[in-house]
């Protein structure tokens, strides 16, 4: 009797064959309603800065340059994929890939920077006059800055040049802390 | 270098630990899913252990909570050496939403060495093979960081005084 259900059960083995998925060898491409990295389209972004308002891990990062440049830094090591910024995205710039092979031995190698390029304004420029109660502190991007709350004094000391130091000063970001 | 001593010192399999230091069991599904028949894991000999002496990779998932900090040091000690540390998810790799929470360490390699990091929420099970491939050197890393311009200035804008200034001292001198 234990003979038959053995050979039984062999069967039952045979039948599927092999079910291994042989993935590094050979590519396994994820299906398309999977969501991996966040891709950007330098094209298509105006530099609202939606995105790093609605981002929950703050992993999208704005910073004023200067009055010209304003620099998008994505750090995707903390990035918990959720879609919201391809959500909010106006311009659909953002979109979700579907590329999971992102190991990697550094974090930087899982980072986008962007470069954008923003207009100065050509007129009176009242709406960009220092004080606080200005047309454009209203709808204040309350997103995260590399500069953002304590630091913010420093987006409104943007330079007229593009000063490699004021750069280096907001390098670092940090959070600012009750305790030294 | 790091890749040459792995291929010598773990050529024949890797035993792995798997410390959970506060995840969601989101990353620690998918760790037990790549030991399934599907995705077969064995077949380059990675077997899960249960203690870390016995282990030559480990595997956090989980940003390092302030209660399981002093644990995951002795956990990393207890590792014979030379030993590799995985860092699965987001919450390991950066911490996640949670990376400056009063709680919570803000990923594993604030606290101990991380050699490979492998991003996701929760990362696929293809994701962590393809982490673990890599460090056995079976599969080149395909990340690079981006950088991408919307516009390359034809002349610095921000330099064109200044060039129009040196200019003029040509002129000036030859006055």
């Amino acid at each position: 009797m234990w003979l038959t259900s053995k050979i039984k059960q062999i069967l039952m083995v045979m039948k599927p064959g092999v079910v291994t998925l042989n993935y590094p060898f050979e590519p396994a491409p994820a299906p398309k309603s999977f969501r991996g990295q966040p891709t950007f389209d330098h094209h298509k972004c105006i530099g609202c800065g939606g995105c790093a308002d609605h981002c929950p891990s703050r992993c999208i990062l704005v910073r004023d340059v200067c009055q010209e440049l304003r620099v998008m830094f994505y750090e995707g090591s903390r990035c918990t994929y959720c879609g919201r910024c391809a959500d909010i995205c106006p311009e659909e710039a953002i979109t979700m890939d579907t590329n999971f092979q992102t190991a990697c031995d550094d974090k930087d190698d899982i980072t986008t920077r962007m470069e954008l390029f923003m207009m100065a304004c050509q007129r009176c420029g009242r709406c960009y006059e220092m004080e606080n109660t200005n047309a454009i502190d209203r709808i204040d991007l309350k997103g995260f800055r590399y500069d953002n709350l304590e630091q913010r004094a420093f987006i409104r000391k943007n330079s007229e040049t593009l000063s490699p130091q004021l750069l280096a000063e907001t390098e670092q970001y940090a959070r600012p802390t009750t305790k030294e | 270098m790091l890749k040459n001593l792995c291929k010598k010192a773990f050529a024949k399999s890797i035993w792995v630990y798997h410390c959970n230091t506060g995840a969601c069991n989101g990353c620690d599904i998918e760790i037990l899913n790549i030991l399934t028949p599907f995705y077969d894991v064995e077949r380059f000999g990675i077997k899960l252990v249960a203690s870390p002496r016995h282990a030559d990779a480990m595997l956090i998932s989980g940003a390092v909570t302030r209660p399981t900090l002093p644990l995951v040091k002795r956990a990393y000690d207890a590792i014979p050496d030379p030993k590799l540390v995985f860092a699965i998810g987001s919450c390991a790799t950066g911490g996640g939403a949670w990376f400056d929470t009063y709680n919570v360490t803000g990923g594993a390699d604030k606290v101990i060495p991380v050699n490979y990091y492998v991003p996701g929420c929760p990362p696929r099970p293809e994701a962590l093979l393809f982490g673990v491939a890599l460090a056995l050197g079976l599969v080149e890393k395909e990340a690079a960081p981006i950088e991408l311009k919307q516009m390359e200035f034809p002349i610095d804008m921000y330099e064109r005084n200044e060039a129009w200034e040196k200019r003029n001292v040509i002129y000036e001198l030859v006055k």
